[in-house]
C-alpha cells in the first residue's frame, strides 16, 4: 500500500460523492424537522397539569438523552420485524433521528422559555389575558429568539451524526464512500474527502448559526464581547 | 426464551462488553481532559502563532464528523505507514475528537473569570503564567465543570461508535449476540439499559460530586 494521493482516483470518485451528499443533507434535513416537532411533544409533556405524566416524560427524556444513537437505530431496525413491523432504513433513521435530538431541541425549548422573564406572565396574569394569547403573542415572541442559537447547534450536530446512518444501511455519504473504498481498496480518498466535504458545509453553517446569535443578542440589548 | 435465562446464557458476555466500555470511557476521558487545558490555553494566548494553531485544530475536529475521524485513524493511517490498534485508534479519535470541544469550554471558562481577578495579578505584578497557574485556573473548575459534565456524558455516548471499528465493547457484544440469535429487542434493550445505568447512576452522580467539590474549594456553596 503506498500513501501516494491519486487525483485520477478522486475524480473519478467525485461525481458519486456528490451525489451521496445530497442524501445526507436530505437525510439531516428531514431528520431536524422531524426533532423540532418532536421536540415540542416532549416539551408539553413535560408541563401538563398531571404530575405523573411529566415525571414519566422526563424518564423518558433522559433515557433517550443518556443513551447512544448507535444502538437506538439498531434498536429500532432489528426489534420492529421481531413484532412483525418492518420499516425501511431510511424510515428507521428519520424515526431515531427525531426521537434522539427531539429530547435535546426540547431542553433548548424550556430553556428558552425560562429565560422569559417571569414578569411578563405575571403581567399577562395581571391584564386577564388568556393562557393562549398570553403565550402565542407574548412569551413565544420572546422565547424564540433565545432558542434559536441552540437549534442552529443541533442543526450542524444531526449533519455530523448523519454517518452513523450508514450502520443500517442508509445511503448517504459515508456509506458511499465505504462502498466505493471497498471496491477499489483504497480508503484513503474516499474517507479524506467526506471529511472534506463535512468541513466545507458545517464550517461555514457554524459561522451563519455566530452570526445569528450575536445578532440576537444585540437584537435582545444583550451585547456578548 | 424468556428474558431471564437470556440474561443468564448472555449476560457474563455483556458485562465484557461492558468492561471494554468502561475502559474507552476513562482512558478517551483523561486525553480529551488533557488536550482541551492544551487547546484551550493556547486559544487564549497573546501569541498569534499558538492561537491559530489552536483555533486550527478546534475547526478542524468540530467541523469534521468523529466517525469519519474514527474511521480515517483506522482505516487511512495504515497507508502512512502507522497502523494503530482498534482500541488505541477509538481512543485517540475520540480523546482528539470530545478535547476540541472542551477546548472551546476551557477558553469560556477562562474568559469568564472577573475582570478584577485579572486586574488584581497585573496590580500584584504576577508573571503571566503564575497570574494563570495561581489565579485564573483554579478559579475556572465551577464555571467550566458544569458543561463538561454534559460533555463526558456524551463521551459516554460516542463510544459505542468503536465498535464499528472492531474494538469488542458492550456495542459490538450486542451486535454479536444479536445476530448468533436473532432475539434484538433484549440484547440492545439489555445494552441501552447498561448505557443508562453507567450515566445515570454512576457517571453523572459523579461529576455532580466533582461540582460540589470544585464550588467548595472556591467558597461558593453549592447545593
Amino acid at each position: 500500500m503506498n500513501a501516494e494521493w491519486r487525483w485520477d482516483f478522486t475524480y473519478q470518485i467525485l461525481p458519486k460523492m456528490l451525489w451521496a451528499t445530497l442524501n445526507t443533507i436530505m437525510a439531516a434535513g428531514i431528520g431536524y424537522a422531524i426533532a423540532v416537532l418532536v421536540g415540542m411533544l416532549f416539551l408539553v409533556g413535560q408541563r401538563t397539569p398531571y404530575k405523573i405524566i411529566n415525571i414519566i416524560v422526563r424518564e423518558i427524556v433522559e433515557f433517550i438523552r443518556s443513551t447512544p444513537l448507535l444502538i437506538q437505530l439498531f434498536f429500532v431496525y432489528f426489534v420492529g420485524p421481531q413484532f412483525g413491523i418492518i420499516l425501511s432504513a431510511w424510515v428507521t433513521a428519520m424515526i431515531t433521528i427525531g426521537l434522539h435530538f427531539g429530547t435535546y431541541l426540547s431542553e433548548v425549548y424550556r430553556g428558552a422559555l425560562e429565560g422569559v422573564p417571569k414578569s411578563q406572565l405575571e403581567a399577562c396574569r395581571a391584564l386577564n389575558f388568556t393562557t393562549l394569547y398570553t403565550y402565542r403573542r407574548i412569551i413565544l415572541p420572546q422565547a424564540f429568539p433565545i432558542a434559536i442559537p441552540g437549534m442552529g447547534n443541533y442543526l450542524v450536530g444531526i449533519f455530523k451524526d448523519t454517518p452513523l446512518l450508514s450502520t443500517i444501511g442508509v445511503a448517504e455519504l459515508f456509506h458511499a464512500a465505504t462502498a466505493v473504498g471497498g471496491e477499489h481498496y483504497r480508503y484513503l480518498e474516499p474517507y479524506t474527502m467526506v471529511g472534506v466535504i463535512f468541513l466545507v458545509l458545517s464550517i461555514p453553517a457554524a459561522i451563519g448559526i455566530r452570526k445569528l446569535e450575536r445578532s440576537v443578542n444585540k437584537a435582545q440589548g444583550k451585547v456578548k464581547n | 426464551m424468556s428474558y431471564f435465562s437470556f440474561l443468564v446464557e448472555h449476560g457474563s458476555t455483556l458485562l465484557l462488553g461492558t468492561v471494554t466500555t468502561i475502559k474507552v470511557l476513562i482512558c478517551a476521558t483523561i486525553l480529551y481532559v488533557i488536550i482541551s487545558i492544551i487547546f484551550g490555553l493556547m486559544r487564549v494566548s497573546n501569541n498569534s502563532f499558538t492561537q491559530g494553531v489552536a483555533t486550527a485544530y478546534i475547526e478542524f475536529f468540530r467541523g469534521t464528523s468523529l466517525m469519519v475521524q474514527l474511521f480515517w485513524f483506522y482505516y487511512v493511517l495504515p497507508f502512512f505507514g502507522l497502523s494503530l490498534e482498534a482500541f488505541t485508534s477509538g481512543v485517540v479519535a475520540i480523546g482528539l475528537n470530545f478535547g476540541a470541544y472542551g477546548a472551546e469550554i476551557v477558553r469560556g471558562g477562562i474568559l469568564a473569570v472577573p475582570k478584577g481577578q485579572w486586574e488584581g495579578a497585573y496590580a500584584l505584578n504576577f508573571s503571566p503564567a503564575k497570574r494563570m497557574r495561581k489565579i485564573i485556573i483554579p478559579q475556572i473548575f465551577p464555571i467550566i465543570l458544569p458543561p463538561a459534565a454534559n460533555l463526558t456524558v456524551e463521551l459516554l455516548k460516542a463510544t459505542a461508535l468503536v465498535a464499528l471499528v472492531t474494538v469488542v465493547d458492550l456495542t459490538f457484544e450486542a451486535k454479536q449476540i444479536n445476530s448468533i440469535t436473532w432475539l434484538s429487542a433484549q440484547c440492545f434493550g439489555t445494552a441501552l439499559l447498561i448505557y443508562y445505568i453507567i450515566s445515570r447512576f454512576f457517571l453523572v452522580p459523579f461529576l455532580r460530586w466533582l461540582e460540589v467539590l470544585a464550588a467548595r474549594k472556591v467558597g461558593k456553596e453549592k447545593i
